[in-house]
């Protein structure tokens, strides 16, 4: 029996979860949008820098090829190529469609979109939007997908959190859909559909003090891998090299202020070090990213790092700047046309996550993942600019391939028996969420060691709740990685290692 | 700094009693914000009021920490807010009053439902049909009307909004303008046109009391004008 009146279920509405739910409308599919805020309160807004594709427009004759390239060599080539290449190739159309629906890129004197120069890429790929490139995509995305909630495709509960997961089987092999809690009145409703997919962000819960947004909790991928999901890679955490500290967080910093010629130097004494121009001529200050940050965490064991965009022309600040001026102003009490900004890194983005092939299904049966909590496109270390477009990119793969895969099921989603699995959940209680945070965070730093990571997996074993196990499999995963690749980096092992060029993949 | 922070609970805003309100004591750093006391205070084992009590955490909304997301929207001192960019040193007594804001239905202590402004969007058909026409002199204003956070700050000040009226308040001007301005004559420009007059132009009372309370710094009596020039008089 087809299913051709089955809903797809998508869970988050940030970039991926929006853009899966464009692509189930675009292809005559309806889908139910399940988010515990508005698409205004994800994750999403906050991107700031842009988002790449090689357009070609600067005369540097650039190609998706070298997009690719970057990509992989970032990644230390542990993602998969043919996921990378799909997602390389398919960028300058994605920019030209956002720009179609409306978003306020800035553009040059031949109306394309402007490029600016971003870490670990020679040449200008990155498209943005001064510097809230994030928010200005999201707010057409949101009102693309307003017009089919308007005319009924899009189904929109907000204010609804994902709860768990239900199967045909006991054996929880083929999904059924899920249970969703009513966050206003606690109510669970079960929702029957033989593909669901995952946009619930990054794993940012897990050390509460990143640049990322308090509702990415973790706890989805949490309880996914207890109910057998597998994750791969997350001892990949990137840490981003310009964050501050603010309100009980870190505050981003976007590359964006280098990419248009902002300048890190250590003050030595009285003598301004300007180490990253000194130790890497070519790139400088655009280093990718694990390893600018490498070099800030090392040298500033001995001198404080700032920041210095004193130099850029006003018209930059204010044209493709403005956002950070007014964010360091509100939070920090400091102009950066006129001080130099003390930067430390912080914890960004999670390159890990759950487990997807090239069509985004995880190893559970009719379950798809996209955006970060997926791990995917950016092996052990992502470039800026490539997280939007890996959640548009990625989040369309996935609403294609769940249209398929829900087409040719031969799962009734009317009548057929459904297992869950709710009160196997063990929710973790504020004080272990509290010590595991901690721990994480002392152990997962960005130099890491054996000693402290076994101290620190001792620790997680003795607390209970799923969240904890999934910060134990991180912590495993860092410490069975006996070498030195990308953002992992062991001064146990300094090496990068051949016999470790794999994805780690945890099963529960 | 030490600051007495009362926090209403109660369950009507609007016929809000005394013992709705609970006091609570904060020792912090007079940089912090209004978002990272609540943070703080229920981060505590124990929440406890002035007079010794045990109380339950308090329910807020919060998302980005940084003025990006809206979530955070509530009445403080009075003034509706985003409580992640209000901080202690701003404040002229160290006491802080913390409340929901009174327009929308209250959930739980300072967290309202503020469903009724996203469903508002999808009456007056906020979307494009068709390419954005790019018009480089309206960049700077599309680009402002493409940052509202939908956090009610402007509505919440609005002597004119009511949840379930027909008045929609100023979201709809500050955000239907980036349509306007983008969408070709085809497509349903007719038909905003027409739901703009009747939720938001016959009802607008132009107190602009809208004017300067946009956390997000949109110019709010810039796109009104823009968007009532457009959608009433047929210019732009």
């Amino acid at each position: 029996m087809r299913n051709e009146k089955e809903k797809i279920l998508i869970i988050g509405s940030g970039l991926a979860g929006l853009s899966a739910a464009l692509e189930c409308a675009l292809r005559s599919k309806e889908c139910v949008l399940v988010s515990s805020a508005p698409a205004q309160r994800a994750q999403s807004v906050m991107a700031e820098g842009g988002i790449n594709a090689a357009l070609d427009t600067k005369g540097e004759s650039d190609s998706p090829k070298e997009h690719f390239q970057d990509t992989m060599k970032a990644g230390c080539f542990l993602a998969d190529g043919e996921a990378v290449r799909g997602m390389t190739e398919a960028a300058p159309g994605i920019v030209k469609s956002l720009k179609d629906m409306g978003v306020c890129f800035n553009l040059d004197k031949n109306g394309d979109p402007d490029l600016r120069n971003f870490g670990g890429q020679k040449k200008k790929r990155t498209a943005f939007a001064k510097s809230d490139t994030g928010k200005q995509i999201m707010t057409a995305l949101t009102d693309e997908v307003r017009k089919y909630e308007a005319s009924g495709m899009v189904t929109r509960l907000m204010n609804h959190s994902f709860e768990t997961l239900t199967f045909t089987t006991p054996d929880r092999q083929i999904c059924a859909g899920c249970l969703i809690r009513d966050d206003y009145t606690g109510e669970i409703l079960s929702f029957k559909s033989s593909a669901v997919i995952i946009a619930t962000g990054g794993m940012h819960g897990l050390f509460g003090n990143t640049t990322g947004s308090k509702l990415n909790t973790g706890e989805a991928a949490a309880e996914l891998y207890r109910l057998g999901a597998e994750i791969t890679n997350p001892e990949f955490i990137q840490y981003h090299p310009t964050t501050v500290s603010s309100g009980g967080k870190r505050m981003l910093i976007s590359e964006a202020a280098r990419g248009e010629g902002g300048r890190l130097f250590a003050m030595k004494e009285t003598e301004k070090w300007y180490f990253m121009e000194e130790k890497y001529p070519e790139l400088g200050n655009l280093m990718p990213r694990d390893i600018t940050a490498r070099e800030i965490w090392n040298v500033q064991k001995n001198f404080p790092v700032f920041l210095d965009m004193t130099h850029l022309p006003d018209d930059i600040m204010e044209k493709k700047l403005s956002g950070i001026v007014e964010d360091c102003i509100t939070y920090l009490n400091l102009d950066l046309r006129k001080d130099p900004v003390p930067v430390e890194p912080g914890i960004h983005y999670f390159m890990g996550g759950l487990n997807a092939d090239r069509q985004h299904m995880t190893n559970i049966q009719g379950l798809f993942a996209a955006g970060e909590c997926c791990g995917l496109y950016h092996g052990a270390n992502r470039l800026g600019g490539n997280s939007l477009l890996g959640a548009i990119y990625g989040g369309r793969v996935a609403g294609e391939n769940a249209c398929k895969y829900s087409e040719e099921s031969t799962f009734a989603s009317g009548s057929a028996h459904i297992y869950d699995d709710l009160p196997g959940k063990c929710v973790i209680s504020d004080a272990d969420r509290e010590l595991l945070q901690r721990t994480l965070g002392k152990c997962m730093g960005v130099v890491r060691n054996e000693k402290e990571l076994q101290a620190g997996l001792e620790i997680i074993r003795g607390l209970e709740g799923d969240l904890a196990r999934l910060g134990e499999a991180m912590c495993s995963a860092a410490l069975e990685r006996r070498e030195s690749r990308g953002a992992h980096f062991r001064e146990d092992h300094p090496d990068i290692r051949e016999e470790f060029c794999k994805n780690t993949v945890l099963r529960r | 700094m030490k600051v007495q922070v009362k926090v209403f609970r109660g369950r009507d805003f609007n016929e809000r009693r005394p013992e709705d309100y609970q006091i609570f004591e904060y020792t912090g750093d007079e940089k912090a914000s209004v978002a990272q006391l609540l943070y703080e205070l229920n981060s505590k084992e124990r929440l406890v009021d002035i007079h010794g009590q045990t109380c339950e955490k308090i329910t807020w909304e919060c998302s980005c920490f940084v003025k990006k997301c809206g979530a955070c929207a509530m009445r403080i001192n009075g003034i509706p807010r985003l409580a992640c960019s209000f901080f202690l040193y701003e404040l002229k007594s160290p006491e802080i009053t913390l409340e929901p804001l009174s327009k929308f239905p209250i959930v739980k202590d300072l967290t309202v439902d503020r469903s009724f402004i996203f469903e508002s969007l999808k009456e007056i058909s906020l979307w494009l049909e068709g390419n954005a026409r790019m018009k480089p002199e309206t960049h700077e204003y599309r680009y402002g009307s493409a940052k509202c956070l939908m956090c009610g700050c402007c509505l919440e000040v609005c002597p004119n909004f009511r949840v379930g009226g027909r008045f929609t308040g100023a979201v709809t001007p500050v955000n239907m303008y980036r349509i306007l301005d983008e969408q070709e004559k085809n497509g349903h420009r007719k038909d905003m046109k027409r739901s703009y007059s009747k939720s938001y132009y016959e009802g607008c009372g132009k107190s602009l009391s809208c004017r300067d309370i946009c956390p997000a710094g949109i110019p709010v009596d810039d796109l009104i004008a823009r968007s009532n020039a457009a959608a009433v008089w047929g210019r732009g």
